[in-house]
């Protein structure tokens, strides 16, 4: 694929200076309701609190992209003296754990970056997060051009990796069929 | 469609295992909104007052506020709401963190406890899923520590889950409710809890709180996120300690100065202040312990400040607190060691007591002992220093063991049961509860009346937003008024700056009873209002200037549940909980009788003026000279039931239902 130039949105998280308090995990779930902040639910939060709070361990995690397996080993780190399991560092919404999934349908959740119309200053975490846990960067950088995967996508993706695209296929004609 | 809350409790009868999800009246959040306001109206539809603190009947209700999980900041108070071991009265000790959040999103806004358990359990709440869980393999584990060995558990890093301790396992009637870096601690709900044999809640929700207008809570909490941001950078000058100077709990976890704190509190068991107590060395000496204690300062649930802290000392297991924790074992003890409140502070939360009373109860234990009423035989195998005593007392009261039976059940119901004129150093306790361990000069009519009269029954929870002492200058006085939009009428600036803190206009005349109960009434209204919503006292009623005032509260309300109101009606509802609060203690043979702050509270006492303090507020809440809510005020706030109730049981005495009388 070709490269081109483009502004790369990413949020610097300074986990050190994060008390745990999970109002990014609330506005984020606010503002992708619909209609926005009609409901109120950290579950849905495209950002996650990772909370042990007798071992010191306070980090926000970003939903990334969705994986249809879990990982074949299940590894640990070792920083400064705290162990850390990789599934509690892991962006994936996956097979093997509740996080990043819309908790009714079990849909994946990717943080989108708050990309709206109108567009936002900056992701409703980072301005709600008055502790500046969370920095919004934007840098130009040459990238691999890439196809823009849309959120009903990577829905649609996750359901044909469940039950295979000829099910998904049947029953979407099924549905129009029924309407 | 019900908004804000989740419109059902969780009623759980410990005894059968029957477990029901069950709906709630729509009509209750525009009577009582929630939390203590609904938490007072099931406590008096259900509870008789011949029902004491260890009966199966006796409830305990773990309740969210009416606020608690939605976008409004600093929502997240959880009540324990129980009859008191300790006072026969109502109970409803809060705790911040994150428990009750967790719940609402479980889909509950209270789980309702009655009748007792077979053996120790612990419940698990997974949204629609609920289990009574065997917990004899908790028996005896630390309130903090059983919080993180449930979740190991379960398997369920996010549930959220709120413990006792030994101390509340032993019924204990100071002992807490511990969850997070919180403490439901006042008046032994942790003690009940232990009685009905549940040693923790374990709570995950993941289920959606409806908002009626989320846009418009979202633009109210932006205004409030502005003023928090701007208080962060800007504190308040010109007040006697800098851990007011900010919103949020008082910051005693960030501020070393205790100046105020030890020289002007009482030491012991509340006897004697030293007043040059504080001095450079012990400035140095407190801050190196205090900053190679505190790891990392830690927020409640969606709440941008940070007012607790994660303590790492030395080779002490972590543990999480918060203010004035930090300094009332040093005040029993006598001690000016820092490192021995981090050491005595773990074993006080894994035991789960109040923080609050028991290091006046140890003191007291103390000073029987030097009085020859605790004999040596009573203390045998006690270290003979002050702090290894404090250790050594604290392990008997949270086993029950010896002295620490009479111990574990406050200074009052110890003192009785010990004899021998024990009860003459019962000297600070009001309606039986242990109070401040402050002691002072000249008699302040606003104090007095606040320790009289609350149903509180705990001063830290009732001061708010009126200043703790008059400005000394017409400078300061004008700097404090000039931002001062927290009040609810332009009079109070008028009665602020009339004070003075000696001469004409000083205490105890200044301000009249009048004026005092007009501010008191003030004070109850924000904090009812509080514990009604689920906030924060630091980010509202405590704090002296702080986001959520009066005049901003029914903005968050009504965005978040649709109800119309305005000052008026929301002080109307308030006024309603509160006054039904009231009959609830009456009822149970609380009046004015029992309205009296300790004898040696202040030096300079005023009998006739503190006569005339109490009259005057009792008329001016609609109340009877016994302090009974009259017929008029009941039928005003639509509690006609509750007259007819009092009338029945023959509260009133004869023809005494009007202020008149």
């Amino acid at each position: 694929m070709a490269k081109i130039k483009k502004i790369v949105k990413s949020i610097k998280i300074d986990a050190d200076k994060c008390n745990g308090c999970r109002a990014c995990e609330v506005a984020c779930a606010g503002f992708h309701a619909t209609p926005k902040y009609s409901i109120c639910n950290p579950a849905r939060a495209r950002i996650k609190v990772v909370t042990y709070r007798r071992k010191d361990i306070w980090f926000p995690v970003f939903a990334g992209e969705y994986t249809p397996a879990g990982c074949v080993g299940r590894d640990s780190y070792i920083i400064d003296g705290k162990e850390y399991a990789d599934c509690d560092l892991c962006r994936a919404s996956c097979p093997t754990r509740d996080r990043f999934k819309e908790p009714d349908s079990g849909l994946p959740l990717r943080c989108d970056m708050c990309e709206s119309d109108p567009p936002l200053p900056e992701p409703m975490c980072v301005s709600i997060c008055i502790n500046n846990v969370l920095t919004y960067v934007e840098k130009e950088e040459e990238v691999e051009e890439e196809e823009n995967v849309s959120d009903m996508e990577i829905g649609l993706r996750a359901l044909a990796n469940t039950h295979g695209m000829d099910k998904l296929l049947e029953t979407v004609a099924r549905m129009i069929e029924k309407d | 469609m019900r908004y804000a809350e989740t419109g059902y409790n969780l009623e759980i009868d410990l005894a059968t295992g029957n477990i029901e999800r069950v709906e709630t009246d729509p009509k209750l959040m525009e009577t009582h909104l929630g939390g203590l306001g609904t938490d007072v109206k099931l406590f008096w539809d259900r509870v008789p007052p011949e029902t004491k603190a260890f009966d199966p009947e006796n409830l305990l209700v773990f309740s969210s506020g009416l606020l608690g999980a939605t976008y409004a900041w600093s929502t997240n108070r959880t009540l324990c709401t129980t009859i008191s071991p300790q006072t026969d009265l109502l109970a409803y000790p809060m705790m911040g963190g994150f428990w009750a959040s967790e719940l609402k999103y479980a889909g509950y806004d209270k789980v309702i406890l009655r009748n007792k358990a077979p053996h120790l359990v612990y419940i698990w709440i997974h949204n629609d899923k609920v289990e009574i869980r065997d917990a004899r393999h908790l028996k005896g584990k630390g309130a903090v520590e059983t919080q993180d060995l449930i979740r190991e558990e379960l398997n369920q890093p996010d549930a959220q889950v709120s413990a006792i301790g030994l101390a509340g396992e032993n019924r204990a009637f100071v002992a807490s409710i511990e969850q997070s870096r919180s403490s439901a601690s006042r008046l032994g709900s942790g003690g009940v809890m232990g009685d009905k044999n549940v040693k923790a809640i374990a709570v995950r929700g993941t289920k959606d709180i409806n908002i009626y207008d989320g846009v418009k809570l979202m633009e109210h909490l932006e205004e409030l996120k502005k003023f928090v941001v701007h208080r962060n950078e800007n504190p308040l000058t010109g007040i006697e300690m800098v851990i007011h100077s900010g919103v949020g709990s008082p910051q005693a976890m960030r501020h070393v100065d205790e100046q105020w704190h030890t020289t002007g509190f009482a030491w012991g068991n509340a006897r004697t202040r030293r007043k040059d107590f504080w001095n450079q060395e012990i400035f140095e000496r407190w801050s190196k312990s205090h900053w190679s204690a505190v790891k990392r300062f830690i927020s409640c649930f969606n709440c941008p400040q940070q007012c607790g802290t994660l303590i790492s000392f030395q080779d002490v297991p972590r543990y999480m607190m918060k203010c004035f924790s930090k300094l009332s074992y040093l005040f029993g003890s006598k001690s000016d060691s820092m490192d021995f409140t981090w050491r005595i502070l773990h074993k006080s939360f894994e035991y789960g007591v109040d923080s609050f009373s028991t290091p006046q109860i140890l003191a007291f234990a103390v000073e029987l002992y030097e009085a020859g009423i605790f004999t040596d035989a009573d203390f045998k195998g006690c270290p003979t220093d002050n702090e290894g005593r404090f250790f050594w007392l604290l392990d008997k009261l949270a086993h029950r063991d010896g002295i620490g039976d009479y111990l574990a059940d406050g200074v009052y119901w110890a003192a009785r049961r010990i004899g021998k004129g024990a009860e003459e150093f019962d000297h600070n306790t009001i309606k039986k509860h242990e109070q401040m361990n402050v002691k002072l000069g000249m008699l302040d009519p606003l104090y007095f009346l606040m320790f009289a009269t609350n149903e509180k029954i705990s001063i830290t929870q009732i001061e708010g937003n009126w200043p703790q002492t008059a400005k000394p200058t017409q400078e300061l006085k004008e700097h404090w008024a000039k931002d001062w939009i927290q009040v609810p009428d332009p009079k109070f600036i008028d009665y602020f700056m009339g004070w003075n803190p000696r001469g004409e206009g000083s205490n105890p005349y200044y301000p009249t009873p009048q004026m005092c109960s007009e501010i008191v009434d003030w004070m109850e209204q924000i904090h009812n209002i509080d514990d009604a919503i689920g906030l924060c006292a630091g980010m509202g009623s405590f704090c002296y200037k702080p986001g959520y005032h009066v005049h901003n509260y029914p903005k968050f309300i009504n965005a978040a549940t649709g109800m119309d109101l305005d000052e008026e009606s929301l002080k109307k509802i308030v006024n309603r909980s509160r006054n039904l609060h009231r009959a609830f203690n009456n009822r149970r043979g609380m009046s004015r009788k029992d309205e009296a702050p300790p004898k040696d509270h202040w030096k300079h006492r005023f009998p006739e003026l503190e006569e005339e303090l109490l009259t005057t507020y009792y008329k001016f809440k609609g109340w009877t000279y016994d302090g009974i809510p009259t017929k008029e005020r009941l039928h005003e706030l639509d509690l006609d039931y509750v007259y007819d109730d009092l009338v029945k049981r023959g509260i009133y005495k004869d023809g005494q239902d009007k202020e008149d009388c």
